[in-house]
């Protein structure tokens, strides 16, 4: 099913929050671990004691150092993994129907038993969400843990991706984006979570939540509130304390 | 883009072989019988040694027959399909005119549309990647056309249309370097659109996400520095236009001095199709920008263009 | 037609619940088990520690597991030390090995074995045997870790930030953290910060490096490495001169009114004013007269001075006053040196100020404190601080540790709702701890535990000619309140023979031959050193690693441990267990897979040993063994009658929590409730309690202490006041002349500041750049570098400079420098870094490996660009005149000042092929991990 289903019903999602992301990679090897136990076939690791390593992963953690005009620079964690656009231009490219955008939640799938492993779909992923993996040599892929959230034999409360299980900061929310009353969808709207790449128009369903403002206090603001003496009266410091201890 | 030899090879190959089953079909050269078959060969060879080539980038090719089914929306589904076509069509007018020495222009003219239209599905492959801004232009699949055309007509003699065709071509491929330069940062991808952190400053890859390579960085974090990139364009130009151009007006025209001009333009072109790939840049490499090197192997060793 | 894709794969067969070991933290962890095999590991949720979330390294604990790096049975060396050469044994022949070397040393020279523990979590059993065995030779890590968090707590406030308390994460506004980039608490902090910043809290990040948990900071302050006492003492200033102080908490629960002797020429000068009971006396503001500080319904007063016998006494808090108003701790005076804008520390004193009070809540909760006064509600303070070894590790950082408990004291936020707690069995003052022990009997025990916390001069090991009792020299005037031991000083003076010669080394889970020391390249020497009759200076080693690490190729005789899934470990309230600040608790670790190689846990194989070594405790009179493993001892161990390692289903029918005689169950029970036990602390007993009588007796209850043991914080540390006393030529304990300059100016009663170890002027021409390194989240130490997976984000470990440093020296991307201290130099690949203190370069901690090592190929790139600092750190440092090197530590605790490092970057140009010092390549023990790996249990 190359072609994009018209309007899926439900447009699941991950919503992540830089605010809080402190870089630790937790989601990194959780879904690596899941992926690898429960995927069609291992997320595999090529030369993995050796010179290069080099492993399929589906979900990475960049470092970022963002300038403000003003004051010290921030460095921002930021990870990346599939945003199961809505107008995937991975599924479009594939030949053989590999690649697909499920009707019901919108999960960007590949179906490795058709894949050939042409990777022209990572081609088409300005995200770099898609990996070819090295040994199994079909495409990857997050498959925002379809294998979980329906999971029948998982307990309810872990039905949710094993990245967002595992996340100690909290800062990666799964939900419905394309219910506008869901958590994840009013979470968006107060923090202004924004796509990435825009101008690629790939819809993407997975939002950012933007870092808070950072280093308001004193540095810029000359004008910042400062302690008032209090101490410093004709009857000094002692005199000060006495009638502070009166008071008490 | 990673320059894999198998895919230069495959557009290369193929586009050639295509270009000269465009004017087989054509009827160009006007002659049937025997003397045809070693051109069908050859068409037939290059084209189908660069599906083999092509075949080396599979990672899964035991799926391979499952690319036809996507034909409606995909390029490389419709490439294969056109492939298929072109071959069996140009088959059956090659058996007429090596075997029956009689040329069936319908099926001829059928023949060299499909296989234009095969080299036009693979130009677009590449072309409506938005992903990599160079490529996503209409002068890839011109260009793509051009030089299988103008490779079809060398090796099939034609060195008046050649010639023609090498001039269109130069013009093409200097357009196409020239606007594709500028087109990634004239579409406004950068590190903070792709990061959505440009509210805040400029941004600046500080630790990539892992310090050993991994497959976008080898397939899509590639790049050449611009003085390389300036000598093999210099190369590619001299070798695909320039000896062609000269030894087809400054010597007589005839089967040897095409031959060699196909030579020299062959071997331009794989250097300009390295080029088309080496120098094109995919928007993911944003996300790696600036990385800092951290072992060897890793691809990149400078900041990208 | 879509595909259809598998929504509902079976997960596992079973799920086994434990403990995590791939660091110190413990969270739960639900072991998903498929074919009998490790398949997947997540979280378990109910878990007090991680509340189901896991780590990187946690989640990645199955490659860990399977690790080719594992050993596989014991090893005897063969071939010179170093070389790696070893004989693979049996454990019979290991055993009988390490029997024969230490029941002859235990019948004589009982301190000729140092036994050193590293990354223990057995401690209190580790411990045990050591004293049992009868060498004063014990300590684990902690020494060269973070002692001086640890202790510099326990001395102010009976408790340390660590493991020992955390912030009030459901109520604190505002978080300041100081050079934290990790920490042992990996997952509660993340928990916390994820939890505060949601809720629009904030987090003040002080740190000269911005990544991790300062890269989310609200504010962030790149302060200058060393200099957080000034910065800090700076803040008091502010809150001082504005009255933003918590007097009322003071007062009632500090020393603050305490009456100090202000009488430079008394004898007594610096020490309490005390009643006939030995009671600290203050004056009552009611009557006026002086009282016991702990009289029922006094009211200290801070402001009175009293004389009695000729001699002016003055309350704690003014002499406090005094020190911090003076204009050295102003704003203005410090910011150079911290590298921080004086209005940034006015604004952030403000603010601290403004959340502290005008923030300030109260919770309705009644309580009683000590005094027997009620109080209706809990006052809240919703500051919050944390700190570790960013402050902890330099050679003020005992001091500057103190400096920032002093700060969230004036507050009173220490306790408070929103503010600092601690974790049961904390908080326990000074005195509720034992007094270091060195008393050696051939064959017979030690006679206490080895470590503890000294009261006095009185207290320290030394001998009767003045000399260290410890090979380490704990305890001694060097470094007199080293509650921790010094683990990194052992190889040194072992092999110099200082105090003494030992003759058998003991190690466990060290890998102190490589990234654990400091000055690698040395420590590597005088680990094979012979002496004059050709014998190795440190005759044995015998080592107990579960990995082929670096450490491996120097010892003689190697214990091949498990891995954490496949043996019994007790995370014990005895020693540093579980728990919460709402909740006591413990945990176990346990076989959920058994070994497939001729491994030993290593807890058995000291069980055993004892026996062979006929240890009392381990052995009846009749000379049987007591306990034949360690799950046994876990079980049926009585520290004290009714208490043992686990708090949990105690009692013949599992019904008694604390105290109880020891069910033989028990650890079934851990099985079933995923690992742990918890006990939740009684609601009026949650927030301030030091004081608390419902917590006070609920300790008591659950045998947390003996009695109850109130306490008030020390503001001022008489203790240290007697040292500095002894340093000025009082009392019967004298120290060397060397030191009695250093021991007045560091035993200060009162936190100040002074330049760390290598900030002499001089020094600081030479050197003039701070070198750090950062603990990754997703590397534990050397042990992170055999997983497959997480090896493939930290491979490499570059040495980030300043933009500064890095546009001085031309640096561009892809560039090597050489970094030179006084001690070594290193040639290493660099990168840029903005957020960045302008005169700090920094690097991961413990990614750079010995080629050969850790079953990785010798061209990896850990071996290959991977790099440690330790060689540019040295255990001593520069000499100064004639005086004798002083040790690169802090003169309080001894502990390790890794972060007093200064160095000079040059451009390497041509750049080295690989990372310079280069060492030989390590024999393997365990050969070359799989080519590739395509992980898949089930199916
Ligand atoms: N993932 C992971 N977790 C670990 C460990 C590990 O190896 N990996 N190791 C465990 C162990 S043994 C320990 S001891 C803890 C240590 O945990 P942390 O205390 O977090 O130790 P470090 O990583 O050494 O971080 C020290 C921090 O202090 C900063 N710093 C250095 N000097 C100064 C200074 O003068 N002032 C200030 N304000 N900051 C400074 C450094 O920039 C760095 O951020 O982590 C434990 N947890
Ligand atoms: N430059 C610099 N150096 C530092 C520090 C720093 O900040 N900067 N930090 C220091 C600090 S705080 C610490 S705590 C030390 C940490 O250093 P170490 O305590 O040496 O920690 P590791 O490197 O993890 O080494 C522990 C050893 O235990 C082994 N091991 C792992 N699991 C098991 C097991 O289950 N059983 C057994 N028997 N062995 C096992 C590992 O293989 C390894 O050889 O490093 C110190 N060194
Ligand atoms: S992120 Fe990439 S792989 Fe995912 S749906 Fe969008 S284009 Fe496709
Ligand atoms: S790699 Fe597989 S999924 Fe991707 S485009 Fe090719 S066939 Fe489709
Ligand atoms: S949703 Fe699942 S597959 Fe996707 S990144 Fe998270 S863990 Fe990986
Ligand atoms: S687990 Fe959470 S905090 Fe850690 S890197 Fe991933 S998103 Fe960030
Ligand atoms: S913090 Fe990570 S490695 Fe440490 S115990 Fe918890 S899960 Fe394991
Ligand atoms: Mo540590």
């Amino acid at each position: 099913m190359t072609q994009l289903p018209p309007a899926t019903s439900r447009q699941l999602g991950l919503v992540i929050d830089l605010d809080i992301c402190v870089g630790c990679h937790a989601c990194v090897i959780a879904c690596k671990g899941w992926n690898t136990e429960y995927q069609n076939t291992p997320l595999s690791d090529a030369d993995a004691y050796g010179a290069a390593p080099s492993g399929t992963f589906l979900n990475r953690v960049h470092s970022y150092e963002v300038q403000p005009e003003n004051g010290a620079a921030q460095t921002v964690h930021f990870p990346r993994s599939c945003l199961h656009c809505q107008d995937a231009p991975c599924v479009t490219v594939c030949p053989t129907g590999a690649s697909y955008k499920r009707r019901e939640d919108g999960i960007v799938l590949v179906n490795e038993d058709t894949c050939i492993g042409c990777g022209l779909c990572a081609w088409a992923c300005p995200y770099g969400a898609r990996e070819m993996d090295a040994l199994a040599g079909v495409m990857k892929k997050c498959t925002l843990c379809v294998d979980r959230i329906y999971n029948k034999n998982l307990p309810e409360e872990d039905r949710e991706p094993a990245c967002v299980r595992t996340c100690p900061a909290g800062a990666r929310h799964f939900g419905d984006l394309g219910d506008p009353d869901s958590a994840v969808s009013r979470l968006v709207a107060t923090r202004d979570g924004y796509d990435l790449m825009p101008e690629q128009a790939t819809r993407p369903s997975n939002k950012y939540l933007p870092p808070r403002p950072k280093d308001t206090l004193g540095e810029v603001d000359v004008l910042a509130p400062f302690l008032e003496p209090a101490t410093e009266t004709p009857e000094g410091f002692l005199g000060w304390l006495d009638r502070a201890l009166e008071a008490l | 883009m990673h320059p894999a030899p198998s895919v230069i090879l495959f557009t290369v190959l193929s586009g050639f072989g295509l270009g000269l089953l465009i004017w087989l079909g054509l009827g160009y050269p006007g002659v049937t019988g025997w003397k045809t078959f070693i051109f069908y060969v050859l068409a037939y060879g290059l084209t189908l040694g660069g599906l083999l080539a092509s075949s080396f980038h599979l990672g899964n090719r035991k799926n391979a027959l499952k690319a036809f089914s996507q034909w409606r929306s995909s390029w490389l589904s419709r490439e294969a399909w056109l492939v298929l076509l072109t071959l069996l069509v140009m088959g059956g007018h090659g058996f007429g005119v090596v075997f029956l020495a009689s040329h069936i222009p319908p099926l001829g003219w059928l023949g060299a549309a499909l296989a234009l239209a095969t080299v036009f599905a693979t130009s677009m492959i590449y072309a409506q990647l938005k992903t990599v801004p160079r490529w996503n232009h209409w002068t890839t699949p011109a260009l793509f056309v051009s030089l299988a055309l103008t490779g079809g007509a060398l090796l099939a003699g034609q060195a008046g249309a050649a010639t023609v065709l090498l001039t269109l071509g130069s013009a093409l491929q200097l357009l196409a370097w020239g606007l594709g330069d500028r087109r990634f940062a004239l579409r406004g991808h950068t590190a903070e659109t792709a990061t959505g952190l440009g509210q805040i400053g400029q941004v600046r890859q500080l630790e990539p996400p892992h310090s050993s390579p991994n497959y976008l960085m080898k397939e899509m974090v590639f790049s050449v520095a611009r003085k390389h990139s300036l000598k093999l364009r210099a190369i590619a130009l001299l070798l695909m236009f320039v000896i062609p151009l000269l030894l087809l007006v400054l010597l007589p025209g005839g089967f040897w001095i095409c031959g060699f001009a196909a030579v020299s333009f062959f071997v331009g072109t794989l250097v300009s199709r390295w080029l088309f790939f080496a120098e094109a840049r995919h928007v993911v490499s944003l996300y790696y920008g600036d990385a800092t090197p951290r072992q060897p192997g890793t691809g990149q060793t400078e900041p990208s263009p | 037609m879509q595909p259809t894709a598998e929504t509902s794969p079976p997960v596992s067969e079973e799920i086994r619940k434990t403990t995590c070991y791939m660091c110190a933290c413990r969270c739960g962890i639900n072991v998903h088990m498929k074919n009998g095999k490790v398949a997947y590991i997540e979280g378990n949720r109910d878990h007090p520690v991680n509340k189901g979330v896991l780590c990187a390294k946690g989640s990645a604990g199955i490659m860990q597991h399977n690790a080719p790096a594992r050993l596989r049975t014991p090893l005897k060396r063969i071939g010179p030390r170093g070389s790696g050469e070893f004989q693979e044994i049996t454990w019979d022949e290991a055993l009988d090995m390490a029997t024969g070397w230490l029941a002859p040393l235990r019948a004589e020279t009982p301190e000729k074995l140092a036994f050193f523990t590293g990354r223990d979590q057995s401690q209190s059993f580790t411990g045990y045997w050591a004293q049992q065995y009868g060498t004063p030779n014990y300590a684990a890590h902690g020494g060269f870790c973070s002692v001086n968090m640890a202790t510099a707590g326990i001395y102010t406030m009976g408790g340390s930030f660590w493991e020992f308390g955390q912030p009030d994460w459901t109520h604190t506004k505002l978080l300041l953290l100081f050079g934290v980039a990790e920490d042992h608490d990996s997952n509660p902090i993340k928990i916390g910060l994820g939890q505060l910043k949601s809720r629009g809290g904030r987090l003040i990040g002080v740190n000269p490096i911005r990544s991790g948990y300062n890269a989310v900071a609200d504010e962030w302050v790149g302060i200058t490495p060393g200099t957080d006492g000034l910065f800090i003492l700076a803040i008091v200033h502010e809150l001082l001169r504005a009255g933003r102080i918590d007097l009322a908490y003071l007062t009632r629960f500090t020393n603050a009114p305490v009456l100090v002797n202000d009488d430079p020429t008394a004898p007594d000068y610096g020490l309490f004013l005390r009643d006939d009971d030995g009671k600290m006396l203050v004056i009552d503001r009611n009557s006026g007269k002086p009282a016991a500080y702990d009289t029922p319904g006094v009211r200290p007063d801070l402001a009175a001075t009293h004389r009695q016998a000729g001699v002016t006494y003055r309350p704690v808090f003014q002499l406090l006053a005094d020190r911090y108003l003076s204009d050295e701790y102003a704003p203005e005076t410090v910011a150079e040196t911290c590298g921080i804008p004086a209005s940034r520390i006015r604004a952030i004193a403000a603010e601290i100020a403004r959340v502290a009070f005008d923030e300030a809540f109260e919770l309705e909760q009644e309580w009683t404190d000590f005094r027997g006064t009620t109080h209706r509600t809990m006052q809240g303070r919703p500051v919050s601080f944390h700190a570790m070894r960013g402050i902890s590790a330099h050679a003020n950082g005992f001091q500057t540790c103190r400096a920032l408990h002093i700060l969230q004291i004036l507050l009173g936020s220490v306790e408070a709702p929103g503010g600092f707690r601690f974790k049961p069995p904390y908080p326990k003052p000074v005195e509720a701890h034992p007094k270091p022990h060195m008393g050696v009997t051939p064959n017979g025990p030690l006679n206490g535990p080895h470590l503890g916390f000294v009261r006095g001069p009185e207290d320290l090991l030394l001998r009767d000619d003045g000399s260290a009792a410890r090979i380490d020299k704990a305890f001694t005037w060097e470094n007199p309140l080293s509650s921790h031991g010094l683990m990194h000083m052992v190889i040194c003076n072992a092999h110099a023979g200082d105090p003494y010669r030992i003759d058998t080394l003991f190690l466990y889970m060290a890998n102190m031959a490589w990234n654990s020391s400091m000055d690698t390249t040395k420590v590597m020497q005088m680990l094979t050193d012979k002496d004059a009759a050709g014998e190795y200076v440190i005759p044995h080693i015998i080592y107990s690693d579960a990995y082929d690490s670096e450490m491996v190729a120097y010892a003689d005789l190697i214990l091949p441990d498990t891995t954490y899934l496949e043996r019994y470990d007790c995370i014990s309230l005895l020693d540093r267990p579980i728990s919460e600040a709402d909740a006591m608790g413990d945990a176990i670790r346990w076989p959920v897979v058994a070994p497939d190689r001729d491994v030993r846990p290593f807890q058995d194989v000291l069980v055993d040993l004892a026996v062979r070594l006929g240890l009392p405790g381990f052995t009846d009179d009749g000379g049987l063994p007591v306990y034949h493993d360690y799950a046994d001892y876990i079980t049926n161990h009585q520290r004290r009658p009714g208490i043992g390692p686990l708090a949990g289903w105690r009692g013949k029918d599992a019904t008694l929590v604390g105290r109880g005689e020891p069910n033989p169950d028990q650890l079934t029970h851990y099985i079933d409730n995923g690992g742990f036990f918890e006990q939740p602390v009684p609601q009026e007993a949650r927030y301030f309690k030091p004081w608390n009588t419902a917590y006070q007796d609920w300790a008591v209850e659950m045998g947390l202490s003996d009695n109850p043991q109130p306490y008030v914080f020390s503001l001022y540390s008489e203790i240290l006041r007697k040292f500095q006393r002894a340093a000025q030529g009082h009392g019967d304990h004298q120290p060397p002349e060397h030191l009695r300059a250093q021991i007045i100016r560091a035993m200060d009663p009162l936190p100040l500041w002074y330049p760390a170890g290598q900030d002499s002027a001089q020094a600081s021409e030479e050197f003039p750049v701070h070198a750090l390194t950062q603990r990754p989240m997703a590397m534990y130490h050397s042990w992170g570098s055999q997983n497959a997976w997480l090896r493939q984000i930290h491979g490499v470990n570059p040495l980030y400079l300043p933009t500064k440093l890095w546009q001085e020296n031309g640096f561009q991307p892809g560039d090597w420098a050489r970094v030179t201290s006084a001690n070594g130099s290193i040639t290493v690949p660099v990168a840029h870094m903005a957020g960045l203190n302008p005169n700090t370069v920094w690097t991961w901690n413990a990614i750079g490996k010995r080629k050969g090592s850790w079953a990785l190929s010798p061209d990896a790139p850990e071996a290959t660009h991977g790099f440690l600092l330790n060689h540019l750190i040295g255990e001593l440092l520069p000499a100064q005149g004639s005086e004798p090197r002083r040790p690169n530590a802090d003169p309080v605790t001894g502990q390790a000042a890794w972060f007093d490092l200064k160095v000079k970057i040059e451009k390497a140009d041509p750049p080295p092929e690989q990372a310079q010092p280069e060492f030989p390549p390590l024999r393997s023990q365990v050969g070359r991990g799989p080519q590739n790996l395509a992980w898949r249990v089930g199916k």
